[in-house]
């Protein structure tokens, strides 16, 4: 079964990536249809605004994931599916933000500015939506291709700091039962650990391996024949 | 969506509140229908009806919030910290028998069964304004008769300064103890001045009825000028005493949650402003009024004080 999915055609992966989009549409389409039929409970805003946050954050931390499982499973083609979970990462992120925007603070602008600069949780939850706009718009072939490879990746690296500061803001909102953001900090620090780990392991090759080319090179001493 | 908004920006007129009869066939139904699909624990003796409640002159005249949203959006973490958690996991929760101790700086101190608590004084209807510290409020038709007539009964002492309330901590039908979010049991406090004062109720009923187990059953105090959780609920003992007692949300976070914690637009949580609410059911937030917008009645209590450090 693992060895069957561990290569698929061009169009296996087409029809996955098509099965999927629609999955990550599906949290959406279950709010609005809670929202039409009243039954978001007796705080809809709030019920609203808490179900975007958790959907970005979990989509978030499946884009995260590709990497890691793609190394683990030796399935390349998943590296396929990373750009579709980062879009609906910031699909649901742009969702969280405008709930704030329109449905806390109805575009009072200045009552949003003296938000962001004076609530740390609003702080940090406003710059990772903010981080999240050049890597959404560098999201294209045309986009990686204009800035290098090289250059997209280490942009595209701030996807770390965005995690951590998105975790720092659920973190700080809640008011004493840190349950849900300790269980998905956890994932987080597993996601971002398993990359610092294998990164160690690389470096640890790169010094390792001139050390072992020099010993082959070496030639024994013939002994002196006296 | 437009119809949506629409519906919000024009709350129902006073003249509109769901009628008795009307809620209570509601009511009637939800029982009816098993509760199914909406998670909401009605006990069986939840059907007892307050006799002979009258009307106050302590009330808004402000909509009351729904039965329904009164009832399903809770924060009792003794059930659960979820905001339905409450009305989801109090199905076990007893409230026959129940004995409230009255006990500390006192000449007669005793204990009250729920029933003779039922019949003290004439129960009124006191319909206040409830504020979170969360930031969203409520209009809720409390029943009960001032916490100062049930207090009399044990003739205070000169040296009671404050007063402790104790919520009940039972492990049994109370599934959130098992979780150490907060330091069990729930306890509370006030001043002495602050629990006999008029507007500080004995509440044992809601809308007519006797409490639900999510609002606080059977017997609770509610102090509408301050934040909702000093409001202590399921009330097992209550204690004179000469020092301000160690309340459980001060202890839990004191650069939050101040022993007064009176409600105040001009002193922000550290995490999130207080100047503003949203009123469940609103689409727009409304400015926080001054002592939950009983100024009038209790700010002399506090003549003097600095309202920042005595937050």
């Amino acid at each position: 079964m693992l060895a069957v999915i561990r290569t698929l055609s061009s169009r296996q992966v087409f029809a996955i990536k098509a099965l999927l989009f629609i999955c990550c549409l599906l949290p959406c389409a279950l709010y609005l249809w809670k929202f039409f039929q009243d039954a978001l409970g007796a705080n809809p805003i709030e019920a609203i605004t808490h179900a975007s946050g958790k959907w970005t954050l979990r989509f978030l931390l499946l884009t995260l994931a590709i990497t890691p499982l793609r190394k683990l499973t030796g399935w390349h083609w998943l590296i396929r599916l990373r750009r579709m979970f980062g879009l609906f990462t910031f699909f649901y992120a742009c969702l969280h933000a405008t709930t704030y925007f329109w449905l806390d603070q109805f575009f009072d602008w200045h009552g949003i500015a003296k938000d962001i600069l004076k609530r740390p949780f609003i702080t940090v939850g406003f710059a990772a939506f903010v981080l999240l706009i050049p890597l959404a718009a560098t999201s294209s072939n045309a986009m990686v291709r204009r800035l290098g490879g090289r250059r997209w990746q280490s942009l595209h690296r701030s996807v770390y700091a965005i995690g951590i500061l998105a975790i720092l803001h659920y973190w700080w909102l809640v008011k004493r039962d840190i349950t849900a953001p300790f269980g998905y900090g956890l994932i987080l620090v597993a996601l971002l650990g398993a990359r610092a780990w294998w990164r160690e392991q690389e470096r640890r090759r790169q010094l390792a391996t001139p050390v072992e080319r020099f010993q082959r090179t070496l030639k024994p001493i013939a002994p002196r024949s006296e | 969506m437009l119809i949506r908004v629409r519906r919000f920006a024009h709350p129902i007129a006073p003249s509109e509140i769901t009628p008795q009869s009307l809620y209570q066939a509601r009511r009637d139904f939800l029982r009816a229908a098993g509760f199914a699909g909406i998670g909401l624990a009605l006990p069986a003796w939840g059907v007892d009806k307050l006799a002979g409640v009258q009307k106050s002159s302590y009330s808004t005249s402000e909509t009351p919030t729904p039965l329904i949203n009164i009832a399903s959006y809770n924060n009792y973490y003794e059930f659960g910290t979820r905001k339905d958690s409450p009305s989801e996991n109090s199905g076990q929760f007893k409230t026959r028998p129940w004995t409230l101790r009255i006990e500390g700086l006192c000449a007669k101190p005793r204990s009250f069964a729920i029933e003779d608590l039922l019949k003290l004084a004439p129960l009124e209807e006191r319909i206040y304004r409830m504020r979170c510290v969360e930031g969203w409020s409520m209009v809720i038709p409390w029943n009960g008769y001032p916490l100062a007539t049930l207090l009399k009964q044990v003739e205070p002492l000169a040296g009671a300064k404050y007063v402790e309330f104790t919520t009940v901590a039972d492990r049994a039908t109370m599934p959130g103890l098992s979780f150490p979010v907060l330091d069990w049991p729930y306890t509370e406090g006030l001043r002495i001045d602050e629990a006999m004062h008029p507007l500080t109720l004995l509440t044992l009923g809601l809308y007519g009825e006797e409490l639900l187990a999510q609002n606080g059953a059977p017997v609770r105090v509610v102090v509408p000028w301050k934040y909702g959780f000093k409001s202590a609920k399921s009330l097992v003992r209550i204690r004179l005493v000469d020092k301000q007692p160690a309340t459980t949300w001060t202890k839990a976070d004191p650069e939050a949650y101040g022993f007064y914690s009176n409600v105040n637009p001009e002193v922000d949580h550290p995490r999130w402003s207080q100047a503003n609410e949203r009123r469940l059911g609103e689409f727009l937030k409304r400015k926080t009024l001054m002592f939950n917008g009983y100024a009038d009645q209790v700010a002399q209590l506090y003549a003097g004080m600095d309202l920042r450090k005595y937050f």
